[in-house]
């Protein structure tokens, strides 16, 4: 399906990564949000309070976090599509509720832009130390997809992907930006609304006689039925049987968690985004995401000036991480060395996925600044040595 | 078992009682706030164990439903029935 | 075998019955009634939905045969919130208990009834938090015993009427599980009002919050709401405060009119815009 034009801002902008983002949003057919402000993600919501109500939508600032990440679940259930955005203290809010919409299977997206934490922390300075809690903040078994913009014209380009693969996998998408990408400025192009794809609600053909609420179908996703329409279809946060029914017993719990895992877990290959540089010859690779994927292209650039075999893996989407081809480097590589705004958190799985084949350094950085190219740089000489 | 009702005597309305006993719970608002005391708490146990009310005097129901809805285990409803039906109070 | 069929039974989902709830626990005559109000008011049913919080007065909305959502514990208000805008054709109904709707989702009732958010609340009332075994609630009144304060409760519990009034709701009624008539037709007037209605509903817990304070069962508890309550229609909702077993006071409080949440969104846009705005649908006939 292609984008609706009303929600398409057609044309050439100089705009920041939290702005792109919210016309990203639009673009994939968003038209009700619901927020809470909270540096350095309010101008997303800002902007999403402006623009909304001249395409027929609205936001509406809730009370807090909890309210807005509920909300917006409300509003998908109505038959929208839906997002709301924070950083660090509102998404430690929102955890609650982005493992309801696992549970529960809601389509919806969550933007994270990430600032230095832990706690109130440093508001206005980038940081990408939830990663980690991206994947397992919330309570249980369940898996999300997180994915990592690291311009403004990717905030708008990656928006839609993430209510595009929501609404394929029936899960919450994080949108995992930082601070740095949030308020840095550049040129976004967005197209005419016909070259843009949209993924539409996938509704139930079935007639509510038939209808189970969750019974797995394609790619072990269940089907949506349009709330209004005599379904009578209950979501419950309880574990739950195929007709969407409270099923107390361990038969239910692992029919269903195993498959609110697996449906994402399975699909990891196939829904991966990666961004190789030079990785056909490297003895060192760069891995990293966000912002940091940025900085290691300068690094790659000294190094290669050097003669150094320098590579860079950036995975776009990272959770679920690209298992298959982080394994396939790892048969001929001899240093990964990934630079994080934190202290240790996605090098973690790349060690456990390089399984001891190479070394894996970690770089890290506390954030409320960025890596220098030029240290990386030292780090992958000294690997090298 | 079925108990009769008497024929009409006089009222405009009548009511019969449908009592599901299986599924009482014995609470005792039927037979506590029925208007013109139609039940009463039988001796016996159901299923479950416990005692569920029993029709005393058929020909006092007036069909009101409050049975029905100040039963909290949908066990007992009340319907009307015009003057001129032969229906009779039933439990089930 | 007879053809009658028990009218609640329409509204149920019968592959579920019997339900989880105590001998005498006053849940299911909320369901009667509610069941009873949705065909009174001529509402149309398939675009009613249930959402409800966690507790048992939360279990509602996995019987309730219309499109149901069981929330997490505090948050059906912001959620039906959401429900609303996202789809304002529906007539959105939020069952839940007074700890749910009141202490973890105080902030969220405050809000929603600030901003006359279209939603029908039926909070019930049972002054524990029952489903967990009988802990002190936001409405426990003072030397109540519950598990949390098992020595007697000192905190001074909420006045539900008066704070729904307070932060706005432009319908605020208290009955009791005996009044069934006078709660159907409460619902009724909710269902078929705009704005957000607030209704409390006293029910017997017998299991857990009679049984530990020794006030009977619900068979007594219910004769209590009989004697000791009194009907007084538009009473003032400073004084209709409860303790352990002093007169309940119920009736139907408030009832007034103020634009709703999308409706004051599209005055307040409409006005400033003008011909660039454009209108949200409200889902209120006026």
């Amino acid at each position: 399906m292609k984008a609706d034009p009303k929600g398409v801002l057609t044309g050439i902008h100089f705009l920041d990564g939290d702005h792109a983002c919210c016309e990203g949003a639009l673009a994939a057919g968003c038209r009700v949000a619901f927020g809470y402000p909270i540096t350095p993600s309010t101008e997303i919501v800002e902007r999403m309070a402006m623009r909304l109500p001249l395409i027929g939508g609205a936001f509406i600032q809730m009370e807090d976090e909890l309210a807005a990440s509920i909300a917006i679940q409300g509003a998908v259930w109505g038959g929208r599509k839906s997002m709301t955005v924070s950083s660090g203290p509102g998404i430690s809010l929102m955890m609650e509720h982005i493992g309801l919409a696992a549970m529960t299977e809601t389509p919806c997206v969550f933007v994270n832009v990430q600032r230095a934490g832990p706690s109130t922390g440093l508001p206005t300075l980038p940081a990408q130390a939830d990663m980690m809690q991206a994947r397992w903040g919330s309570h249980g078994d369940y898996e999300i997809i997180a994915i990592c913009p690291n311009s403004p014209q990717e905030c708008f380009d990656l928006a839609i992907h993430a209510f595009n693969l929501a609404e394929t996998y029936r899960v919450p998408v994080l949108v995992m930006m930082d601070e740095s990408v949030g308020h840095m400025t550049e040129r976004v192009v967005i197209p005419n609304a016909e070259s843009i794809d949209v993924v539409p609600r996938r509704f139930t053909k079935s007639s509510p006689d038939t209808y189970l609420a969750y019974e797995p179908k394609d790619n072990r996703v269940p089907e949506l039925a349009p709330v209004g329409e005599g379904y009578h279809f209950h979501v419950t946060g309880l574990t739950h049987d195929d007709r969407g029914y409270p099923a107390m017993t361990a038969e239910a719990q692992e029919r269903l968690v195993r498959r609110l895992v697996e449906k994402i877990r399975n699909n990891a290959n196939e829904m991966a985004m990666i961004e190789e540089t030079q990785t056909e010859d490297a003895e060192v690779i760069l891995v990293a995401y966000g912002i940091t994927s940025r900085v290691v292209l300068r690094t790659l650039q000294l190094a290669r000036k050097k003669g150094l075999k320098v590579g860079v893996f950036r995975p776009v989407i990272v959770w679920p991480f690209p298992e298959r081809r982080l394994r396939e480097l790892a048969e001929k590589t001899k240093v990964f060395v990934v630079p994080e705004l934190n202290y240790g958190q996605v090098v973690l799985e790349v060690e456990r996925l390089v399984g001891g084949k190479a070394k894996t350094i970690l770089v890290p950085h506390g954030g409320g600044g960025l890596h220098d190219p030029e240290d990386l740089l030292r780090v992958v000489e000294e690997a090298l040595r | 078992m079925v108990i009769a009702g008497s024929e009409g005597a006089g009222r405009k309305i009548r009511g019969k009682v449908i009592l599901q006993r299986e599924r009482c719970k014995g609470c005792g608002f039927c037979v506590e706030f029925c208007p013109t005391h139609v039940l009463e708490m039988d001796k016996g146990l159901n299923n479950k164990g416990y005692h569920t009310p029993m029709v005393v005097s058929a020909e006092a129901c007036s069909g009101c439903d409050l049975c029905g809805l100040y039963c909290p285990d949908f066990a007992i409803f009340g319907i009307r029935i015009p003057r001129d039906s032969s229906e009779k109070q039933e439990i089930v | 075998m007879n053809e009658h069929v028990n009218p609640v039974e329409r509204f149920l989902r019968m592959d579920r019955m019997p339900h989880i709830w105590c001998p005498g626990c006053g849940i299911g005559i909320v369901v009667n009634c509610f069941t009873r109000a949705l065909v009174q008011s001529g509402v149309d049913v398939d675009k009613v939905a249930v959402v409800s919080g966690i507790g048992c007065t939360g279990r509602i909305a996995g019987y309730i045969k219309l499109d149901s959502f069981h929330t997490t514990h505090g948050r059906p208000l912001p959620f039906a919130t959401g429900l609303k805008v996202g789809n304002p054709d529906l007539k959105v109904t939020v069952f839940s208990g007074e700890g749910d709707l009141v202490s973890i989702g105080g902030n969220h009732l405050i809000h929603a009834a600030r901003r006359n958010t279209d939603i029908k609340v039926f909070c019930v009332n049972n002054f524990t938090y029952a489903m967990t075994g009988g802990q002190v609630g936001p409405t426990s009144p003072l030397h109540s015993i519950a598990t949390t304060v098992p020595y007697g409760n000192y905190d001074m519990p909420f006045n539900l009427p008066f704070l729904a009034e307070a932060t706005g709701a432009v319908y605020v009624a208290r009955w009791t599980t005996y009044h069934v008539r006078q709660l159907t037709n409460a619902m009724v007037e909710t269902l078929n009002k705009p704005g957000f209605c607030f209704v409390e509903i006293i029910a017997p817990c017998p299991t857990i919050y009679l049984r530990r304070n020794r006030l009977g069962d619900g068979l007594e508890a219910m004769r209590h709401y009989k004697q000791d309550s009194k009907i007084v229609p538009g009473a003032n909702t400073r004084d209709v405060g409860m303790d352990l077993s002093g007169p309940i006071v119920v009736g139907k409080f408030v009832d007034k009119d103020r634009p709703t949440l999308l409706e004051a969104m599209n005055q307040e846009y409409g006005a400033k815009l003008g011909k660039e705005y454009v209108p949200f649908p409200t889902g209120v006939q006026r």
